[in-house]
């Protein structure tokens, strides 16, 4: 049985970098002057699989960010792939700490219009802390299930797939319900130039929501420090399989 | 006490990872000068012999039926319940998706704040002010930050130094622990549950044999799989493969896909951008093929071939058959 | 990773198409040891060569721009990377419309095929473009895409096959060592280099590179937005790169092109958006590549909606996807004009910057022609790097410029407009009477000089001067300037001239260096004018300027406003290397007032008390006076045919100079008149050339009508070539035509002249005939035209059609030569 879902996804502005990362003059954050936005994979992923679920079965596609006024791009890049409308929980800075950023989706959440299902990337793509989706849900009251690869929405119950150390499992639960997705789960869609142009045009509803500062802060960033041993040219083209070969033998990996 | 989740592979035997936590957090009890226990889900199995050998004398069995699905909302639930009546000073736990899904419940149930992805975790000057070392972007950068709690919740990855030798524990204490789980606790049920095939993961393959742009098809694959073959590995790709569509996305090595620290990594056609070198730095040794000999992955590799992916492997896998009279 | 030879005969620094282009054609012309640096790997190295669109459209209203890409196409065509899929610009406005007739005029003069197309007939080509936005369109069936990666590596082999070039990638230039004001060696993190010659083919980056020797280029980089969407049925059914023809959507300064399965737009219409050269991001950590940048899509928004307009059909579909998005950086100089040649500060150091793709191929030629012989095929006269004045080099002038400029990409520009920013950097100490006066000042090399005077506007009617009734005809123009003409040839008018380059050139070896670089005798007594056209070695015009003997060891060169910077480079480069000439640059340090007209004599006689009669004061020659108390340094000679003096003084005393003529001259009806006189409708009744319009490297003095009667002993650059021309018949002679009756459109230049049955004109070394200066001609009745002509056209009295904006006008062959056709014995002036 089809019905009408609600749907939002939360989504985090984070820098679209490069091979290399560099890092503000304190150390504190990733240099942004040279970088754009994105939303992680895993949101992207989010983003259409909320699109697609509204497209079968109606209802309203939403996303949300927490963040300083210059998030509203990655709202409005997800409203180009199709969600239909954005919600900002303003924060003064880029990155609250996770405490705080699951206080304010928590605190909107019970301030917005219900949600059937709310989707979370599985981390973010920059700070990766892995747990605001998780701490939603506790505080909300709402069953959870991470790693999700698949999703199924059948009458007032969810059914999600996930992969587990032992074997594909799939976890159902009952709407209202949170689930934070990994890539893979769909392959996401490029904006259409409608798109963009609609979402130019969307408004995003800003709400305000108690950000209380969490017990995790940031003190530096620093670059791994990576052994690096010259790399051994074992030939060129075909002629250097024996020495492949070698090396393989050497290893023990020869069947 | 320094208090640590630990988690059973499908023999019941204590998994490497959870081994790798308590020696952390040995070192850690052994600076504070508290003792460590474990916590695990179910029955005691060989769990008391397991955490002997790694010298934990205490561990705590949390056993509810609504427990078994390993959801993240009971077990958080029930560890919250734990933390709140034991207090220790810090709660570990391996950087799994299972542990760490149950953690951020459970530190959302206390309260207290959760580092995920720690790679140190130090005791601090001040009073609550402990230091952790933790990674961001998909490994790139580590984080120097400050975890300011009354309860330190940590998860950490794992390839920290090895193990310490310890002195095994003469016994072990069972507590177990049935949580007071309230039915209405909002949980999602195990419906379903497919064994995965016989076979390796890529995940858990010593040997990864991976393509790239360079392979150029789905068909060009093939050859890649042959190598695997014979060498024992499993096949992976990079994120250029999956949106080609060449290859699931199951088999992709990367920050979103799956990060591997296998024994040997083969990496054919693939130039190296940041994303796919986040799931494939922790290998031992890496072979990289490449066409460009200043492609990053060439010039971070143990070995390198110049050549086009589609020369190389033939003449490798012609080789290998030669030799091996096969 | 092999380390960097000791030594090399060039090194040039960047590989992408221009860098690639540049050691090819060295190696062709002879060149070895030839060295290509790169910071980035091969065969992309993350410049703008790796990200450009890559498409062809011949057609610029430059003849230079024009001439390159032609080269460079045939380059490219011969290395097989040409993929010929035509173009079409179109016009959604008739302002276009008419643009687009212009270009058509552009096209002919410089023998290109294209023809102006109906909507129908656009859609025809594109199906899937909306032919309704439409009202007509410019189709170029040659437009093509080329792939300058692959033509560089080509390049790079070739060169390597010759033995001549080895290159290392993945180097980066640390510094270039100079001394005595030459390059010397290049340093780079794999080791040093000794050299004499380094180009610099950066790209966006070049600015940084020159700065390591001490040198500027003048570029900025800026961001040029482009996006790819599809996947587009249509498009993809094809199953080929490009299959359609490229659209240029012209009003909202964007294009659109099939690339593959997607369509690319390109737009040149969002706000300048200038990025410093040392803010570009290095290869590691930029997320795409240094010169692809973050996509900013609110900048786009508009060319989206203009995009739908007119490929809605495949556009707005829901599997067309925007799968590709990049603020691209290209290069963007103060004029629009690539930055090409030896840097004027570094002898041995050379730029090929600021370079479209479609012209890559063609400068590199350019480039190892101009190293070799020391002039290149095509006249690199506005792309020569040493054009600019110091004002012009700065940070803020580029970017001032760079920003008012980037929107002009796509735009309708008017062969007078003017630049808005960055005005006022240089004035004449005349300049608060001028404004007093309610002058329009145009701008040569920064200087504001007045081109008419509105206090000049009642004489319009007292003159019978009529206006222009065309709007195009008209802009930045007004029939004060012939009022102004006629008003000089009834009385007597004064003209600001400070903007002229004046050089000091002093010593014992003063004579034979002047010699050297002169075509006219420079052993003349003191005290004497000479007109002389400098030439390069080819025997085409360098320069022609004046030249006065004010000692025996002691010249004063002056030349045009426009020329300054690049004839000083030039005059400096050609310096004896002993100290026996000492050249300085005085033009700050002199300011220039013309007075001409029958009544001129009377004007300043009434503030000297020297002699100006005719036999102390005989044409052609210079004398100091005294105007009141200011020293001057006057020049009995005219640009506008007419009796009258050049006045120099010490800059701080102009103000009394001016004050003091304009007082004397009341009585007499002296009127200020501006260079719209001067520079055009005077100049041009007296059939003399100027510099950059008749004059340029393709043509020498005889071909212009310059030849003197004797030919100097001495040698000098270009004598050979000079002396050959002088021998033979010329391949074309510079004429000037009249507009025939009949019409009131009034040709600008620029125009093809045609056969009177509408054939191009071409002479035999297929140069084609086109109008170089076109303007009033207040005295004469007319509007005149000069243009190079083939002897079979050139006669007078001969009937030819000039194309303007679509429309072909009879023109009349009124003089073929110098002659002028006002006062054709020169009588006033001498007078």
């Amino acid at each position: 049985m089809v019905r009408p879902l609600d749907v939002l996804v939360c989504v985090k502005r984070v820098p679209a970098v490069g091979a290399e990362i560099l890092l503000t003059a304190d150390a504190r954050a990733i240099d942004t002057r040279h970088l754009g936005f994105t939303i992680g994979p895993h949101e992207e992923c989010a983003v259409e699989e909320a699109v697609r679920l509204v497209e079968r079965a109606g209802g309203t596609a939403g996303v949300l960010t927490v963040g300083p006024p210059e998030a509203d791009e990655q709202l409005r890049y997800a409203l180009s792939m199709g969600a239909d409308h954005a919600v900002r929980v303003h924060a003064p800075v880029a990155d609250p700490d996770p405490e705080a950023t699951a206080a304010a989706i928590t605190s909107a959440l019970r301030e917005l219009p219900p949600y059937d299902l709310v989707l979370f990337g599985e981390a973010s793509a920059d700070a990766g802390h892995a747990q605001v989706g998780f701490r939603v849900a506790c505080a909300l009251r709402r069953p959870v299930v991470g790693g999700v690869k698949g999703i199924e929405v059948d009458a007032d119950r969810v059914r999600l797939r996930r992969e587990a150390p032992e074997g594909a499992e799939v976890h159902e639960a009952p709407l209202p319900a949170v689930a934070a997705v990994l890539e893979g789960l769909n392959l996401p869609r490029y904006p259409t130039i409608r798109g963009r142009l609609r979402a130019k045009k969307a408004v995003v509803r800003v709400v305000e929501a108690p950000q209380p500062v969490g017990g995790l802060r940031t003190l530096r960033l620093r670059h791994r420090s990576e052994a690096h041993a010259e790399t051994i040219v074992l030939g060129r083209g075909a002629a250097a399989a024996p020495a492949v070969a070698d090396v393989l033998a050497e290893l023990g990996v020869v069947r | 006490m320094v208090l640590t989740v630990v988690e059973r592979d499908g023999e019941g035997r204590l998994t490497a990872e959870s081994a790798e936590v308590l020696a952390a957090a040995r070192d850690l009890a052994e600076e504070l000068g508290v003792p460590v226990a474990a916590v695990a889900v179910g029955e005691t199995g060989d769990l008391p012999e397991d955490l002997a050998k790694q010298g934990v004398a205490q561990v705590h069995l949390l056993q509810h039926e609504l427990l078994a699905d390993g959801g993240p909302a009971c077990t958080g639930e029930a560890l919250a319940g734990l933390v709140a009546d034991l207090r220790p000073t810090a709660v570990l736990a391996a950087d799994s998706d299972r542990s760490t899904e149950a953690m951020a419940w459970a530190a959302a149930r206390v309260g207290v704040p959760l580092a995920t992805a720690c790679t140190a975790i130090r005791p601090g000057s001040g009073d609550d002010e402990w230091e952790v070392t933790r990674e961001r972007s998909g490994g790139i950068l580590l984080e120097d930050a400050v975890l300011d709690a009354p309860i330190r919740f940590a998860t950490l990855r794992p390839g920290a130094p090895s193990p310490s030798e310890t002195a095994a524990a003469d016994e072990v204490t069972v507590h177990v622990v049935v949580p007071e789980l309230d039915a209405a606790v909002p949980r999602a049920r195990l419906v379903d549950r497919q064994p995965r095939a016989a076979g390796m993961t890529l995940a858990t393959a010593p040997v990864v044999v991976a393509g790239g742009r360079g392979v150029g098809s789905a068909e060009g694959y093939a050859v890649l799989e042959e190598l695997a073959g014979l060498i024992g590995g499993a096949v992976g790709c990079s994120r250029v493969a999956t949106n080609n569509g060449w290859r699931p996305h199951s088999d992709q090595v990367g920050l979103t896909g799956t990060r591997i620290s296998p024994d040997l990594y083969v990496a054919c056609g693939i130039s190296g951008a940041t994303q796919h070198w986040v799931g494939c730095m922790n290998a031992r040794a890496i072979l990289a093929i490449n066409t460009d000999p200043e492609a990053p992955m060439v010039t971070r590799a143990t070995w390198a071939v110049i050549g086009d992916v589609h020369e190389v492997l033939p003449a490798v896998v012609e080789e290998l058959r030669r030799r091996s009279g096969r | 990773m092999s380390p960097l030879p000791d030594r090399a005969q060039v090194v040039v620094i960047g590989a992408g198409i221009v860098g690639n282009a540049v050691v090819h054609h060295l190696a062709q012309l002879g060149w070895r040891e030839i060295l290509l640096v790169d910071k980035g790997p091969l065969p992309d190295p993350g410049g703008s060569t790796g990200h450009a669109s890559n498409f062809v459209f011949p057609v610029d209203h430059s003849r230079e721009i024009t001439l390159l890409t032609g080269d460079s196409t045939r380059q490219y065509a011969e290395l097989g990377t040409l993929t010929t899929c035509g173009g079409i610009e179109v016009a959604r406005t008739p302002e276009r419309v008419q643009e687009l007739h212009r270009r058509m005029s552009s096209a002919r003069a410089w023998g290109i095929d294209a023809e102006l197309i109906s909507p129908a007939e656009v859609s025809e080509k594109v199906p899937f473009l909306d032919p309704t936005v439409v009202l007509a369109g410019f189709w170029t069936p040659s437009v093509a895409v080329v792939d300058p990666l692959r033509a560089g590596e080509l390049m790079r082999e070739r060169a390597t096959a010759a033995g001549a070039l080895t290159v290392s990638a993945q180097t980066e230039v640390l510094g270039i060592d100079t001394s005595g004001g030459r390059v010397r060696r290049v340093r780079t993190d794999r080791g040093d280099v000794d050299t004499a010659y380094v180009v610099v083919a950066c790209g966006v980056w070049s600015p940084r590179i020159a700065a390591l020797a001490g040198a500027t280029i003048p570029l900025t980089p800026a961001v040029h937005q482009m996006i790819d969407v599809g996947p587009i049925a249509e498009l993809a059914a094809t199953g080929r790169e490009i299959a359609f023809p490229i659209i240029r959507d012209m009003d909202p300064l964007m294009y659109e092109r099939q690339s593959g399965p997607d369509l690319e737009i390109g737009s040149y219409a969002h706000r300048p958006i200038l990025v410093d050269p040392d803010d570009i991001p290095s290869l590691q950590a930029a997320a795409l590549s240094p010169t692809q940048l973050p996509f900013t899509a609110e900048d786009f928004d508009p060319q989206m909606e203009a995009a739908l307009e007119l490929f809605g059909e495949v556009l707005d579909r829901p599997d067309a996807g925007i799968r590709h998005a990049i603020n691209g950086l290209l290069s963007l100089t103060p004029d629009g004009h690539p930055l090409l040649g030896e840097l004027p500060e570094v002898r041995g150091l050379w730029s090929a910057a600021a370079v479209w793709i479609k012209e890559g191929p063609g400068v590199g030629r350019l480039i190892a022609e101009w190293m070799t012989d020391g002039a290149p095929e095509i006249d690199p006269h506005a792309a020569d790097v040493a054009r600019f004045a110091p004002h012009e080099r700065t940070r803020a002038h580029v970017r001032a410029r760079a920003a008012e400029g980037f929107n002009k990409t796509y735009g309708i520009t008017h062969p007078r407009e003017q630049w808005t920013s960055d005005r006022g950097v240089r004035r004449s100490p005349f300049h608060p009477r001028e404004e007093a006066l309610g002058a329009e000042f145009f701008e040569v090399a920064g200087w504001e000089r007045p081109q008419w005077y509105r206090s000049n506007a009642h004489l319009v009617d007292e003159l019978g001067v009529s206006d222009r009734p065309h709007e195009w005809d008209a802009r930045w123009w007004s029939p004060i300037i012939d009022a102004e003409h006629l008003a000089m040839r009834r009385g007597v008018a004064m003209i600001d001239l400070s903007a002229f380059s004046q050089f000091d050139v002093r010593g014992p070896g003063a004579l034979p260096y002047l010699q050297h670089l002169t075509v006219a005798q420079m052993d003349r007594p003191v005290g004497r004018v000479i007109y002389t056209p400098v030439l390069g070695p080819d025997g085409g015009f360098r320069s022609d300027l004046t030249v006065v003997r004010l000692d025996d060891e002691h010249f004063r060169v002056i030349t045009g406003g426009s020329d300054g910077a690049r004839d000083l480079a030039w005059f400096r480069r050609h310096l004896p290397g002993d100290a026996s000439v000492a050249l300085h640059d005085v033009t700050s340090a002199v300011c220039t007032l013309g007075l001409w007209g029958p009544r001129a004599r009377d004007v300043l006689a009434a503030v000297t008390e020297d002699d100006l009669g005719d036999a102390a004061f005989p044409f052609a020659t210079a004398r100091w006076l005294t105007v009141g108390s200011v020293p001057v340094l006057a020049l009995r000679l005219s640009y506008v045919g007419e009796l009258g003096w050049e006045l120099h003084a010490a800059t701080e005393s102009g103000l009394a100079l001016w004050d003091a003529l304009a007082e004397a001259g009341r009585p007499h009806g002296l009127v200020p008149a501006g260079i719209g006189v001067y520079g055009t409708t005077a100049r041009m009744e007296k059939g003399y050339r100027l510099m950059g319009h008749e004059l340029d490297a393709e043509h020498g003095p005889v071909e212009a009508g310059l030849a003197l009667p004797g030919l100097k002993a001495q040698d000098f650059v270009g004598k050979a070539a000079y002396t050959k021309a002088r021998e033979g018949e010329p391949e074309a002679t510079l004429c000037t035509l009249t507009l025939d009756p009949g019409t009131r459109r009034r040709p600008q230049g620029g125009e093809p002249v045609l056969t009177p049955d509408g054939r191009r004109i071409t002479d035999r070394r297929g140069r084609p005939s086109y109008v170089t200066s076109a303007g009033g001609a207040p005295s004469l009745g007319t509007h005149l035209m000069m243009a190079y002509l083939p002897p079979w056209h050139a006669a007078e009295g001969a009937g030819l059609l000039v194309e303007y904006l679509g429309e072909r006008y009879p023109v009349t062959v009124a003089r073929a030569g110098r002659t002028p056709l006002f006062d054709p014995d020169d009588t006033r002036m001498r007078g």
